[in-house]
C-alpha cells in the first residue's frame, strides 16, 4: 500500500472559502476538533473574488425591507423551483450572520448615519447588498480568515480531496495528496461538510478559476449522495470580451447598480424592449424612472438593466444573434454617461467600483469613467449541486454534510446577486453546527485500507501512463464541447450530441497521461480533476435534456417558454449501483402556506404600486 | 501575433536553472496567460499558483524581467519583446518548484498579532455605528490581496533575511488597520516595537512602489505606527493618540 500520512479530526471541512471558513468557525465554537482543507493557499478560494455584496433584508437603507420581501424576492427569482425553507432561512437568518461579521472585524461601506451601507441589485426589490466598494469578497474571506486561525482550526493548505472514505454508508474519512510533494494524506473523521464551490471549469468562457472542476459535487455523488438541479447552470450577462485572454472575466452587476445602461451598436437601450410579465409591475418603464432608482428615489422603479441575470443574459445573446452587438460580439456597459447626471462623475465612478476601473484600464487599456465596456454572458454559477436536508445541510450519506454553492436548494432556477454570499454565511454555520453535533452523537469510525489503497492507485494511474495523452487537451476539449452543445441555449438534438461526446472524453480522460514528478505538478493534478469535470458535465447535460421547457438559468430553443407541469418538480441524479448516472423527477416541495401568504402579499404590494 | 522567447526558472529547492520557451503572443495577452499556454504546449509539470486571472487573489506573484508583479495584471505589451523575457519566483522566502514558493511563514506571523477585540455595541440589537471617514483609512489597508510582493522586495526581509525579528510591510499595515480600527480595544505597541520589529524599517517605501493595490503602506500606515510607537513608550505625555481611536 502506498505511503500516506493520517490526520485525525471529529469533522472535516473540505474547501475554505466563504462557506467552508464559516462551517469550521462554527462546528470549533461547539468543541469539536475541526481539519480544513483546501487546494489553494488560505484567503484565496474563490469567494475572494466575489464583488457586489451580501445580500440581507436590514433595511438599513430602506427600512421597507424585511426578511418577507427577500424571501418572497428569492423565491420568484428561482421561478419557485427553490426549497422554500432554505429560501426562508437564508432571509431571516442573512441579517445576523452579516452583522456578526462586523463583531469580528468586517467593515462595511457605511450609510450617513454610520449603520452598513446597502447597494441595489438585480432581483432584489430593496436595496440589500452590504458591500465594500467592489470587493466584498475580499473583506468577507479575510476577515473570517483572520477570525478562523485564532480559534485552533487545523488549517491544511494545498490538499486536494480525491476520494470520500466510508465505513458501513457512514462518512469516514476522505483521502487527499498534497500539491506541494505530491504525497498522499488520509483524514479520518466522523462528519465532513463539503464547501468545494462550483463547476466553472466545465465550459470555457467563465469568470471561474482553476479550482472549480466540480470536486464537491463528484466526491459525494461517488459516496451515494444525490445532486439537484443540475441544468440550472448561471450565465452571467456581463463577462469581459475582449482582448480574447480576458474573455470571460467578470464586470459586476454593481456598475448597473450604479446607474451603467446597457446598449446596442446603434446606442439603443434595448433592455426596455423586453421586460418580462411577472416584472412588469416593478419595472421602470422609462429611462429618468430607472435613474431615480438607482440614485435611491424610493418611489421609482428599477431600470430593466437590473432585471434577473437569466433575463439580462439572453437579451444581450439576443442583440448579437440579430446583428446588433458590439463589435466583439456583445453588449456596451456605459456607466461614463452618468457625468450628464452627477458632477465630479469620474471621482465617483472610481471611488464605487475601484477594482472595475482598474481591471479595464489596465487590461482592456480602457477607461471605464470615459468609454463604455464591451460586455456578454460568460459561465458563473451553478444553481445546483449537492442535494441536502434544509435546515441541517446533511445529503442522504451520514455525516456528510455539503453548503455554499456546492449544496443546492436554496436559488431554484436561479440565483440573485448577493445571494450566494449571505447563503455561505448562514448555511455555512448550519452546515458546521450539524456536523459537529452528528460528530458528538456518532461514535467511532474505522477507516478501510482497501478503499484507501484504491484511491491511492486512482490517483497515480496517469504516471502509469506516459506517452498517454495532454491532460489539457482533453480540458479544452471538453470545455468547448458543453460551451458550444450545453451553453446559455440549448436544443435537443445538440444535447444528445453532447452526451455522445461526453462519452468519447471519458474514454479520452481514461487514458491521459502525467509526466514529471509528482511534486507540485499541475498536469497530473488537470489529469485528476478531469473526472469531476466530465461527471458534473454529464449530469448537467442530463437534466437539461429532461427538462423541456425554459426557466431561470435553464433556456431552451425548442422549448422558450415555461410549463406548468414542469414547474412541479425537480431533477434528482444519482450514481446507480452499476455506476451509471441514474435520474429522476422529484415533486417539488410544496411551499407551506404561511410561506405562500408572503409570495402572494409581496406580489399584491408591487402591483398597487 | 509574434512568438516571443522566455526564460523561466524551473527546478526543485534550491536547485535550478532558467530554461527557454517560444510561444506565440496574441492581442491582449498578460504574462500569466503566456505561462499558462506554455504549461499546456510544452511543460505540463511547470508550477505556477494563480486564482483569479482578475488581480483579485494575489496568487501569481513573480518577478518578470526583474520587476516583482502580479503575473496576470502585466500585460504582454508592456514588456519589450525582442529580448527574451525573465521569469523567476519571489526571492523573500524559500523555494518549492519552479515559480512557487513556500510563504508560510507570512501565515505564521499574522497569528501572532493580536486579533480584533471590539468595544461593546453602541446599540441596543448589538450594532456598531461608525462614520465613513473614520474608516476610509483601514479600509486602505483591507485591499490588500496578499500577494506579499511587497515582503519581496523589503530589504529586511529580502536582503537581510530578518523574518524572525521583523513581520514585514503586509504585516505592519495588517497591525495598522488594526489600530485604526474605530472599534478595536486591542494596544500592539509594545509588540510592534518588541516583536514586530517595527524599527528595522527605514522608511525606503519600496514597499509602497510594488503594492499592486496602490496602498500607501508607508506613508499611512507604517509611518503613523511609528509615531504611535514613539508616542506610546518616548513620549509619555501624548498618550492620547486621536488619530487611532477617534471614537474610544
Ligand atoms: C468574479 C465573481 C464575482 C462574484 N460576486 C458575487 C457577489 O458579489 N455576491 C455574491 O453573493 N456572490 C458572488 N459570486 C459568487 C460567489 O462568490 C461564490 O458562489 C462563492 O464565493 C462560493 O463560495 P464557496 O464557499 O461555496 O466556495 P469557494 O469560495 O469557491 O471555495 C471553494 C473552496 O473549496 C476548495 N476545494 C475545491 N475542491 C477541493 C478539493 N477537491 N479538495 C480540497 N479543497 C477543495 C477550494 O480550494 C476552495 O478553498 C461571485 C463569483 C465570482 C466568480
Ligand atoms: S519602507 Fe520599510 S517596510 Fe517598506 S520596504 Fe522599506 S524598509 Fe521595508
Ligand atoms: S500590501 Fe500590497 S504588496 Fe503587500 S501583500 Fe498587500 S497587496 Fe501585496
Ligand atoms: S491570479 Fe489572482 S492575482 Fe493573479
Amino acid at each position: 500500500m502506498s505511503d500516506f500520512t493520517t490526520h485525525e479530526h471529529d469533522v472535516l471541512v473540505i474547501g475554505a472559502g466563504g462557506a467552508g471558513l464559516r462551517a469550521a468557525i462554527e462546528a470549533a465554537a461547539s468543541g469539536v476538533k475541526v481539519g480544513l482543507v483546501c487546494k489553494s493557499l488560505l484567503g484565496k478560494a474563490h469567494t475572494v473574488m466575489a464583488e457586489g455584496g451580501a445580500a440581507a433584508a436590514m433595511g438599513n437603507v430602506d427600512d421597507r425591507d424585511s426578511w418577507k420581501v427577500h424571501f418572497a424576492d428569492t423565491m420568484r427569482g428561482g421561478q419557485y423551483l427553490n426549497n422554500p425553507r432554505m429560501a426562508q432561512l437564508h432571509a431571516q437568518e442573512a441579517p445576523e450572520r452579516v452583522k456578526e461579521l462586523e463583531a469580528w472585524g468586517a467593515l462595511f461601506d457605511r450609510t450617513k448615519d454610520g449603520r452598513i451601507l446597502q447597494r441595489n441589485f438585480g432581483g432584489h426589490r430593496y436595496p440589500r447588498l452590504a458591500h465594500v466598494g467592489d470587493r466584498t469578497g475580499l473583506e468577507m474571506i479575510r476577515v473570517l480568515q483572520d477570525h478562523g486561525i485564532h480559534q485552533g482550526i487545523d488549517v491544511h493548505m494545498e490538499v486536494t480531496v480525491t476520494k470520500l472514505l466510508l465505513d458501513g454508508g457512514r462518512i469516514a474519512g476522505a483521502f487527499a495528496y498534497d500539491r506541494e510533494r505530491g504525497r498522499f494524506r488520509v483524514f479520518k473523521c466522523k462528519a465532513i461538510v463539503i464547501a468545494t464551490g462550483g463547476i466553472g471549469r466545465a465550459y470555457e468562457i467563465t469568470s471561474n478559476s482553476w479550482e472549480y472542476t466540480g470536486d464537491g459535487q463528484t466526491l459525494a455523488y461517488d459516496a451515494g449522495a444525490e445532486l439537484l438541479d443540475m441544468e440550472f447552470v448561471q450565465f452571467h450577462p456581463t463577462g469581459m470580451i475582449w482582448p480574447p485572454s480576458v474573455r470571460g472575466i467578470l464586470v459586476t452587476e454593481g456598475v448597473r447598480g450604479e446607474g451603467g445602461v446597457l446598449k446596442n451598436k446603434a446606442g439603443e437601450r434595448f433592455m426596455f424592449k423586453d421586460i418580462p410579465e411577472n416584472y412588469k409591475n416593478q419595472t421602470a418603464d422609462n429611462p429618468e424612472e430607472g435613474w431615480r432608482y438607482t440614485q435611491g428615489d424610493k418611489n421609482a422603479r428599477r431600470p430593466p438593466e437590473l432585471l434577473t441575470r437569466d433575463h439580462v443574459a439572453r437579451c444581450i445573446q439576443r442583440e448579437v444573434r440579430e446583428g446588433r452587438g458590439s463589435p466583439h460580439g456583445g453588449a456596451f456597459l456605459d456607466i461614463a454617461w452618468i457625468k450628464e447626471k452627477i458632477p465630479g462623475a469620474k471621482e465617483h465612478i472610481k471611488k464605487k467600483l475601484p477594482s472595475m476601473y482598474h481591471q479595464f484600464k489596465q487590461l482592456a487599456d480602457i477607461d471605464i469613467t470615459e468609454t463604455p465596456m464591451e460586455v456578454g454572458p460568460t459561465t458563473h454559477y451553478i444553481m445546483g449541486g449537492v442535494k441536502v436536508d434544509g435546515d441541517t445541510q446533511m445529503s442522504k450519506v451520514p455525516g456528510l454534510f455539503a453548503a455554499g454553492e456546492a449544496a443546492a436548494g436554496l436559488h431554484g432556477a436561479n440565483r440573485l446577486g448577493g445571494n450566494s454570499l449571505s447563503d455561505l454565511l448562514v448555511f455555512g454555520k448550519r452546515a458546521g453546527q450539524f456536523a459537529a453535533e452528528f460528530a458528538k452523537k456518532n461514535g467511532n469510525v474505522k477507516v478501510d485500507e482497501a478503499q484507501v489503497s484504491a484511491a491511492a492507485k486512482q490517483a497515480l494511474e496517469p504516471f502509469d501512463r506516459q506517452g498517454g495523452e495532454n491532460p489539457y487537451t482533453v480540458q479544452q476539449d471538453l470545455q468547448k464541447m458543453m460551451q458550444k452543445l450545453v451553453g446559455i441555449v440549448r436544443q435537443e438534438e445538440e444535447m444528445k450530441q453532447a452526451m455522445g461526446e461526453l462519452e468519447k472524453l471519458k474514454a479520452r480522460a481514461a487514458k491521459v497521461g502525467a509526466f514529471g514528478n509528482r511534486e507540485y505538478n499541475p498536469g497530473w493534478h488537470t489529469a485528476l480533476d478531469l473526472r469531476n469535470l466530465l461527471t458534473v458535465s454529464e449530469a448537467i447535460t442530463r437534466a437539461a435534456i429532461e427538462r423541456k421547457e425554459s426557466r431561470g438559468g435553464h433556456f431552451r430553443d425548442d422549448y422558450p417558454n415555461k410549463d406548468a407541469a414542469a414547474a412541479k418538480f425537480n431533477l434528482v441524479i444519482w450514481k446507480g449501483d452499476g455506476g451509471a448516472q441514474q435520474m429522476r423527477r422529484e415533486a417539488r416541495a410544496d411551499i407551506p402556506a404561511d410561506l405562500k401568504q408572503i409570495i402572494d402579499d409581496e406580489a399584491k404590494a408591487t402591483e398597487v404600486k | 501575433m509574434s512568438q516571443v522567447t522566455f526564460r523561466i526558472w524551473r527546478g526543485e529547492g534550491k536547485e535550478g536553472e532558467f530554461k527557454e520557451y517560444k510561444t506565440e503572443i496574441t492581442e491582449g495577452m498578460v504574462v500569466l496567460d503566456a505561462v499558462h499556454q506554455i504549461q499546456a504546449e510544452s511543460a505540463g509539470d511547470m508550477a505556477v499558483r494563480w486564482n483569479c486571472k482578475a488581480g483579485k487573489c494575489g496568487s501569481c506573484s513573480a518577478e518578470v524581467n526583474g520587476m516583482p508583479k502580479l503575473m496576470c495584471m502585466t500585460r504582454m505589451n508592456t514588456l519589450p519583446q525582442d529580448k527574451p523575457i525573465t521569469i523567476e519566483p519571489i526571492k523573500a522566502f524559500p523555494r518549492i518548484k519552479d515559480l512557487v514558493t513556500d510563504v508560510s511563514w507570512n501565515f505564521d506571523v499574522k497569528k501572532r498579532i493580536k486579533k480584533f477585540k471590539p468595544r461593546p455595541p453602541d446599540a441596543p440589537d448589538g450594532t456598531w455605528r461608525m462614520q465613513q471617514e473614520d474608516i476610509d483609512r483601514p479600509q486602505e489597508f483591507r485591499k490588500c490581496i496578499e500577494c506579499f510582493l511587497c515582503q519581496d522586495v523589503c530589504h529586511v526581509l529580502r536582503d537581510h533575511h530578518m523574518h524572525e525579528s521583523f513581520i514585514g510591510p503586509r504585516f505592519l499595515i495588517y497591525t495598522a488597520a488594526l489600530e485604526m480600527h474605530p472599534l478595536d480595544t486591542e494596544n500592539r505597541a509594545k509588540d510592534l516595537k518588541d516583536e514586530f520589529g517595527i524599527g528595522l524599517c527605514n522608511i525606503t517605501k519600496c514597499c509602497t512602489k510594488v503594492c499592486p493595490e496602490n496602498i500607501t503602506i508607508t506613508d499611512n500606515g507604517i509611518i503613523p505606527l511609528k509615531e504611535r510607537v514613539v508616542d506610546e513608550f518616548f513620549d509619555p505625555v501624548n498618550k492620547l493618540l486621536r488619530i487611532f481611536k477617534p471614537n474610544s
